[in-house]
């Protein structure tokens, strides 16, 4: 191996590691840069109970848009109904999430490493990674990679010489935005229409085919490869006290620069959008801003939002969640009934239609946000849209109905201008409209 | 006129491997890869083909087709041999993908969601496809699989489009049109729509 060849220990990346170690998604590659040595460590040395301590340690939190902490979701497995599972979300249907198709594509060993430990922490001995249908062509490279890896003697029967066996999986969804919610995916995956199940139970108890489950997003599990391998303390210099690590903030909409950066948890959107993403074109200013993709809520563009720091804790601050870190820009052209008609639109053809809120809520969002954008609103058509929305709210058995007004909500309330020029105000009360 | 062969037949291997990925209490698991190879030859599923998977699985044709009518990717009825699907969510039109779609239909004089004359491409809309960051982009659906293209122009999707009407004669066929040429489906054996 020439000198001049990177470690892992050289790269400049957490995740997004094949941007400075060239072909590492070969797996003699990966493997000099120190590959499976954390998946070889905790089965030869540790208790599954160890992995899990380790994780908790770290801080991990889930990084599919939940943010949940992964070590204590792993430890959430029920013991006494065997077997578990572990299922890979690769679903990423949110608009402006990019993230962990460049991941399984560019670094695709360190994900299925993660996988692999998940596996191990929980003892499940099947995994399976849900694509989303259109990831088709990745579906087929990993496919090869796990073959790989089974004729290699990292994954398979009696792994390193103990009595630990297991076997990944490809699943390929077939386009629906609703199998990302956890419990969908896992209907999905039992060849079902991909409906969210009524929780709990919850998938740490019920899950795959009824049994414990443990479901982790792409690049969650990429993060667990190097936690064991590092330490938790070393995970913990990266990132805030209270969301630490990095993460992949996916960089879309009016940007010169659009694309993944892997930055600290709490690095400002000021930074992100302007010293990464190279500013706005044409220098336009920054109106609004959903850091959480389509399912976000919109920031008004202020110099404060803007020198908010990305972490779970402080995107609340200015109205809305970090999620999946989806940064869509919003410029100062755009007009934010657009905008609505836009997200609406996604909503409505990826509502599930189980729950009638969320069914019929986001097909009346969508044709009123037609109507407003069209310049031929009725004269309450913006009072009527944020009432539909409000009856929406905490009525659906997953969080779609609740992402699909979140952007509504918002906007309308903290744009205000942009419905005037739109739609005639009206004096009627609210309460007194009906559908 | 030669025989129909059911799926279980005529991709006996492949349907093996796909039920093996699943626990064999939980045979349903493979409805959504079996429709994929269901998929292959037509760029659709026929009704002959759903019975052949309900058949394999041990449920009811009509809970294939439920499968087939929720999942986007599937289809009951043929189109274009190409599916160009244009994203033209949030982050794409922001980026001009609702004028990419609009011109590239005008060129190829049809409108959203309509085949070409020739019944080579059918240009459709389509929800996000985690190509945000490189568009206007799109994928391209056919019976075989799905590839994206991504950073694309009027001029170079027409380009594109151009290489699919003049295929390069190449020697060696390619797998898929070796699993084409096994099959030469028996008119009779499929029910007449609307049965």
């Amino acid at each position: 191996m020439p000198e001049t060849q990177p470690t892992s220990q050289d790269s400049a990346f957490v995740l997004l590691r094949h941007r400075d170690i060239p072909n590492i998604d070969q797996l003699q590659i990966y493997l000099q840069n120190d590959g499976f040595s954390a998946f070889r460590k905790v089965v030869t040395s540790m208790q599954p109970t160890e992995v899990i301590d380790a994780v908790k340690a770290s801080g991990l939190r889930g990084r599919g848009g939940a943010g949940f902490p992964t070590g204590m979701k792993w430890a959430f497995t029920d013991t006494k109904n065997w077997p578990h599972y572990v299922v890979a979300n690769a679903d990423e249907s949110e608009p402006g999430t990019f993230k962990d198709r460049e991941i399984m594509e560019g670094n695709p060993f360190q994900f299925l490493e993660g996988v692999a430990i998940a596996a191990y922490a929980v003892q499940a001995h099947a995994a399976y990674v849900y694509l989303r249908g259109e990831f088709w062509q990745v579906a087929h490279v990993l496919d090869q990679k796990i073959a790989e890896l089974e004729a290699a003697g990292l994954l398979g029967d009696k792994l390193f010489g103990t009595d630990y066996s297991l076997r990944l999986y490809t699943h390929l969804g077939a386009g629906a935005y609703i199998c990302g919610e956890e419990t969908a995916m896992l209907e999905s995956i039992e060849g079902k229409l991909g409906m969210p199940r009524l929780r709990p139970p919850f998938p740490p108890s019920f899950g795959l085919f009824g049994k414990p489950t443990v479901v982790n997003n792409v690049e969650t599990l990429t993060n667990v490869p190097l936690i064991l391998l590092r330490g938790a303390s070393w995970f913990r210099t990266l990132g805030t006290e209270k969301s630490p690590g990095v993460k992949i903030f996916s960089l879309s909409g009016c940007v010169n620069k659009p694309g993944n950066y892997e930055l600290p948890l709490g690095t400002t959107f000021r930074e992100l959008i302007f010293k990464h993403g190279g500013g706005l074109p044409e220098g336009r200013k920054v109106k609004a801003i959903m850091p959480a993709g389509a399912s976000s809520s919109l920031i008004i563009g202020t110099e404060q939002a803007l020198d908010t720091p990305m972490d779970y804790e402080s995107v609340p601050n200015v109205g809305a969640q970090l999620g999946s870190a989806s940064v869509i820009v919003v410029d100062d052209s755009i007009s934010i009934p657009w905008l609505l008609n836009k997200t609406l639109h996604f909503f409505k053809h990826e509502s599930c239609g189980k729950c009638t809120p969320c069914r019929e809520g986001t097909y009346w969002m969508m044709h009123l946000a037609e109507r407003i954008t069209a310049g031929a609103p009725e004269a309450d058509d913006v009072a009527l849209l944020k009432s539909v929305a409000s009856q929406i709210k905490g009525k659906c058995l997953c969080a779609l109905g609740e992402f699909s007004i979140e952007a509504v909500l918002s906007g309308i309330e903290r744009f205000p201008e942009d419905f005037k020029t739109q739609a005639v105000e009206t004096a009627q009360p609210i309460a007194t409209l009906s559908l | 006129m030669s025989k129909y062969i059911p799926l279980a037949e005529r991709y006996a291997g492949e349907v093996q491997s796909i039920l093996a990925k699943y626990p064999a209490d939980q045979k349903r698991s493979a409805v959504m890869p079996l429709l994929y190879l269901a998929q292959r030859q037509d760029g659709y599923v026929t009704r002959q083909a759903m019975q052949d998977i309900a058949a394999i699985l041990e449920i009811t044709p009509t809970e294939v087709a439920s499968i087939v009518g929720f999942y986007t990717l599937y289809y009951d009825e043929p189109a274009g041999k190409y599916r160009i699907q244009v994203c033209t969510d949030l982050p794409c039109a922001l980026r001009g993908a609702d004028q990419f779609l609009e011109n590239l239909c005008t060129n190829l004089g049809i409108k959203v969601g309509e085949a070409t004359s020739d019944g080579l491409v059918t240009v459709e809309a389509v929800m996000c496809l985690a190509g945000c960051d490189k568009a206007p982009m799109f994928q391209v659906q056919t019976g075989d699989g799905l590839e994206y293209h991504e950073h694309q122009t009027v001029e170079s999707t027409l380009a594109l489009i151009e290489s699919w009407q003049n295929p390069p004669q190449a020697g060696s066929q390619t797998a898929s049109e070796k699993d084409r040429a096994l099959h030469v489906p028996d008119s009779s054996a499929e029910p007449e729509k609307g049965v």
